[in-house]
């Protein structure tokens, strides 16, 4: 058994809230420390968090870390890699890259921030198997993987089904497949019915404008996966990037989309990008006050923000049109794959510059959205890595929301027109270490379903993050005391001290054991692959682990 | 008798994955739906094993091992490398074995399409998985590769035949351009094709990516030509590419190995960018060797580069001249070699071949070929796909899992690899 004691408890989920508490740990578990004879916590290995808080790991609900597109992200910008690496050590591997670092790379790096879960936030299952021997590679962290769904043939000829109880049964059924099918833990929806329409090379999809061939709108496409994920109960809702990213004046659909999914769960992605004013000259503006206010009447919803960092990134996402009109736009390297029957993927390097106005406004609206949505449960901090920028700036992001006098420091640095389309520098909240604990590790663990994970109760698991306190909440956050890894100590002074590897999670959802009879028509008809050799195999998980539904 | 359906052939970049194998008393008595080429290296998968050896001498697997091992671990630069025909999980264990001994870590695809990749680093690329071709291109160009004769079955499973869902008529709707220094059984099933003369290949995506950007060339009288095809055709391919729906570009080995190498696959990148300003259009490149992409894959997840990595200071470095093998073995400069799933005594050149003779050489493959007779140590090993499972990545990523069928009386180059791997970490930490 293993005895933190002395340090300040932020364990929100639990209502704790810097109580100086004994969290005591056995095997890969928390357990009471009522009870528990004074003897035998004397006797316990201890860590002493004196000055320090304790708080669950981290957990990123959304970030690109695995796959086919990220892969191709690494192969697009050696540059970057040269100068950020790692070398081998007697317990860690080699490895390079900040914006797209290598596999085990990118597990030191979230475990050294205090992390012990990550995402990978989009998956067409044709290429699930790639993503997956990705994540074989990437220590430190339990993982899992989304799978993107909104640009499925199979699902659009399933919502072409004219008969409504019939549809909905098989739509059920063909969900649950996809999971299996791709090993994934959620269902994702990236730009419904856009991706299709550019294969078509036609404009980008509105919600009630037809994606050829089979005639579906993105509303009906969202409504239905929507219900489809309510009805399987599975323990993430649906995780949807809206139509229109990026794009002035994206506001409207993004509320529109809202509006349309009230009364069912939904996590909105990197909500950021989605919440843009327009000028009347078509300029930007930001919509989060507006965004923030509707959040506030609908605590059904969650979302992650999208932070943008200054600097250097990549840009990766499954909305390849978007990923073209940003190559147009730069004149940057652009690499895209269009993928058969499913999905598509676009990446193209990006630099966020305080002095572009639009970028000022971008990194402004991120952070209204953060201060202006009141109930931290519905807002989780995620750069969309590294589409905004890199997970490594999380302490940053911390110290921005924590230090209101630093937050302001920037208006400087900005484009001098900042202040004309933001409301930023009129806000004064400055988070608290239980919000923080919250927007970081224990808000994504709920909405995400995982019971077990963001907090450090009883029957937690043991993945716990130790930070010393300081003035500078970069620092602090960026080099935590220790961190522990399923109850062992893998990070010391920011250090990686222990390797370990972490599990995959995944979903069982009701039915879908098979695809129906039409639809494996379509699929021996139009795949290149054999249907017999689609669904990934138990040997690309090494750890696998069931979240139950319901 | 067995029959065991929907196998993958692991011999080229197509992967096709619906062949029938049918085995009895352990050994494979029939393949059907395989091209003659897949069909051949399946029959004869498990014949002809070179023996066990080190240095000439007959021994078993273990102290086989033990060689290797002590060699690749007093090696002060070593090299790793081949990759091209085995499992990603296979190329895992070779990365961090380079990884452990500070070796250089090099791919076949240095001296194949390895100009694709690097152009890929310097531009990116527009690609497509293989069934976008079919369910949707209704023109496709092949541009120096002949699949007729190189990926047999390509044509019918994937690019010109087969009906797709956007294309029911199969071969109807679709036109076709080849581009060719010579006739082959490829240019013959083109509608269009244009014979180009050798080394032009910068120039011709030149000026395809002027016209189509609507720029004026202006040619002087009776020099109108490009690589000595009249400028009117390469207008006329321009308005192909500008009214077609979803066009796909094959590029092969005439593309990527046309003289300056990687500036070639670069302008051609871009042409296939600026293609779409005007429509949607792909470049996939034509893979050779089964899992050649997968090298790339696997080497980009572990180490941030695709080919060309040095591993003597710890972390990755990257420099693709100075760290590719054939570079590499002109200068002389290592001292060892680990060289899997690939021949190097058949693909090198004779310079590099003569110089690895003269150092210590540890060789895994199942067949006997021109490097086992002067490899220092040389292990047979289970064939991919036939005696041993795993995972392949297909010529446009696609990742599929091999189908064990057979028995060896080997060890998989995973399984070797892997017992490699941990004797050199046990040596160097100890
Ligand atoms: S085309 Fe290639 S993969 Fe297909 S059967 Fe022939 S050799 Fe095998």
């Amino acid at each position: 058994m293993l005895r933190i004691t002395n340090g300040q408890v932020h364990d929100p989920a639990n209502g704790l809230s810097g109580e100086v508490r004994d969290v005591i740990i056995d095997g890969g578990t928390i357990v009471s420390a009522e009870g528990l004879p004074q003897a035998q916590l004397d006797e316990m290995e201890t860590i002493d968090a004196t000055g320090c808080v304790v708080m669950p790991g981290g957990v990123d609900i959304h970030s690109h870390i695995a796959g086919a597109k990220v892969n191709s992200g690494r192969i697009l910008c050696p540059e970057e890699h040269g100068s950020h690496v790692s070398a081998r050590t007697a317990i860690t591997r080699a490895g390079c890259g900040l914006t797209v670092p290598t596999t085990h790379r990118t597990g030191y790096l979230y475990s050294k921030l205090g992390y012990t879960t990550a995402f990978e936030a989009a998956v067409p299952p044709l290429e699930a198997r790639h993503a997956h021997e990705e994540l074989q590679d990437l220590p430190m962290l339990d993982k899992g993987c989304y799978t993107v769904m909104g640009n499925n043939h199979l699902v659009m000829q399933v919502l072409s089904d004219s008969d409504p109880v019939r549809r909905k049964e098989r739509l059920r059924d063909l969900v649950s497949w996809l999971l299996k099918a791709s090993r994934g833990y959620a269902v994702k929806v990236v730009n419904p019915g856009g991706v299709e329409d550019w294969k078509w090379n036609t404009g980008a999809a509105d919600l009630d404008i037809p994606t050829p061939p089979f005639g579906v709108t993105p509303r009906q496409i969202i409504s239905a996966l929507a219900e489809t994920v309510d009805d399987l109960k599975l323990p993430h809702s649906m995780h949807l990037h809206c139509n229109h990213l990026g794009e002035p004046g994206n506001l409207a659909t993004t509320l529109a989309t809202m509006r349309n999914l009230e009364g069912h769960r939904a996590h909105f992605t990197h909500l950021q990008f989605h919440s843009y004013g327009k000028t009347p000259k078509g300029g930007f503006t930001s919509g989060a006050a507006e965004m923030a206010e509707y959040f506030n009447r609908h605590p059904e919803f969650t979302c992650d923000v999208g932070q943008i960092v200054f600097g250097p990134t990549l840009t990766m996402t499954s909305d390849a049109p978007m990923e073209f009109h940003l190559h147009q736009m730069r004149k940057a390297k652009w690499a895209s794959g269009d993928i058969e029957m499913e999905s598509g993927s676009g990446v193209v390097p990006m630099t966020y510059s305080p002095g572009v106005l639009v970028n000022a406004i971008q990194w402004a609206v991120g952070l209204e959205l953060l201060l202006l949505i009141k109930n931290p449960w519905q807002i989780i901090l995620t750069t969309d890595h590294p589409n905004a920028g890199p997970f490594t700036a999380y302490p940053e992001i911390i110290k921005l929301l924590m230090d209101a006098d630093y937050r302001n420091s920037w208006l400087e640095k900005l484009h001098p027109k900042v202040r004309r389309y933001t409301c930023l520098f009129d806000l004064n909240r400055e988070y608290t270490f239980d919000e923080i604990a919250v927007i970081t590790r224990s808000g994504p663990a709920r909405a995400l379903g995982l019971a077990n994970k963001g907090h450090i109760g009883a029957g937690a698991e043991a993945d716990v993050a130790i930070y010393r306190i300081g003035d500078d909440k970069r620092a602090m956050f960026n080099a935590p005391a220790y961190v522990l890894k399923q109850g062992e100590v893998v990070v010391r002074d920011g250090e990686i001290v222990r390797t370990v590897q972490g599990r995959t999670l995944g979903v069982s959802p009701e039915g879908g054991e098979r695809l129906d009879d039409e639809l494996t028509e379509t699929f021996d008809g139009y795949y290149t692959v054999r249907l017999a050799n689609y669904m990934v195999e138990d040997e690309y998980l090494d750890r696998p682990e069931v979240v139950p539904c319901g | 008798m067995t029959t065991h359906d929907n196998v993958v052939c692991t011999f080229c970049g197509c992967l096709c994955d619906d062949i029938e194998v049918e085995v009895r008393d352990n050994t494979i008595t029939a393949v059907k739906k395989a091209c003659a080429i897949g069909k051949n290296k399946i029959m004869h998968a498990t014949s002809d094993p070179p023996p066990i050896s080190v240095r000439g001498v007959e021994t078993s697997v273990d102290e086989a091992v033990e060689e290797a091992v002590r060699i690749m671990s007093t090696a002060r630069n070593p090299m790793v490398y081949g990759m091209s025909s085995t499992t990603s999980e296979a190329q895992r264990e070779m990365v961090e074995i380079a990884e452990i001994t500070g070796a250089n870590l090099d791919n076949c695809s240095s001296y194949c399409h390895g100009p694709g990749v690097l152009a890929r680093q310097q531009v990116g690329l527009v690609s497509c998985s293989l069934g976008e071709a079919k369910n949707r291109a209704d023109l496709v160009i092949y541009w120096g590769c002949n699949p007729v004769e190189a990926h047999m079955r390509h044509l019918s499973r994937y690019s010109l035949q087969p009906k797709g869902l956007f294309m029911p008529e199969g071969r109807k709707g679709r036109k076709v351009v080849a581009i060719d220094v010579r006739p082959t059984p490829t240019t013959k099933r083109a509608d269009v094709f244009l014979q180009v003369q050798p080394g032009h290949t910068f120039e011709i995506a030149s000026v395809l990516r002027a016209l189509l950007n609507g720029v004026e060339l202006d040619f002087p009288d009776g020099a109108d030509s490009v690589a000595g095809v009249p400028v009117e055709a390469w207008r006329e391919v321009v308005e192909m590419v500008k009214k077609c729906k979803y066009g796909v570009l094959f590029f092969g080995l005439g593309v990527t190995q046309c003289r300056n190498t990687d500036i070639n696959v670069e302008q051609v990148a871009r042409l296939v960018q600026d293609a779409n300003r005007h429509t949607r259009f792909s470049a996939v490149a034509m893979r050779g060797h089964g899992n050649v992409n997968g090298t790339n894959q696997v080497m980009s997840w572990l180490t941030g580069y695709p080919l060309a990595v040095n591993f003597s200071r710890g972390f990755p470095r990257h420099n693709p001249g100075e760290f590719s093998v054939v570079p590499m073995l002109a200068r002389k400069e290592i001292d060892a070699a680990l060289i899997v799933a690939t021949d190097p005594g058949a693909h090198l050149p004779k310079d590099a071949v003569d110089f690895l003779k003269t150092i210590p050489v540890i060789h895994l493959d199942p067949h006997r070929n021109m490097t086992t007779p002067w490899a220092t140590v040389v292990i047979p090993v289970a064939p991919v796909g036939v005696a041993a499972t795993g995972t392949f990545y297909r010529m446009d990523n696609v990742p599929l899992r091999l189908k064990k069928l057979v028995d060896s009386p080997f060890p998989t180059d995973e399984e070797v690899l892997k017992t490699m791997k941990e004797k050199i970490a046990y040596a160097a930490n100890n």
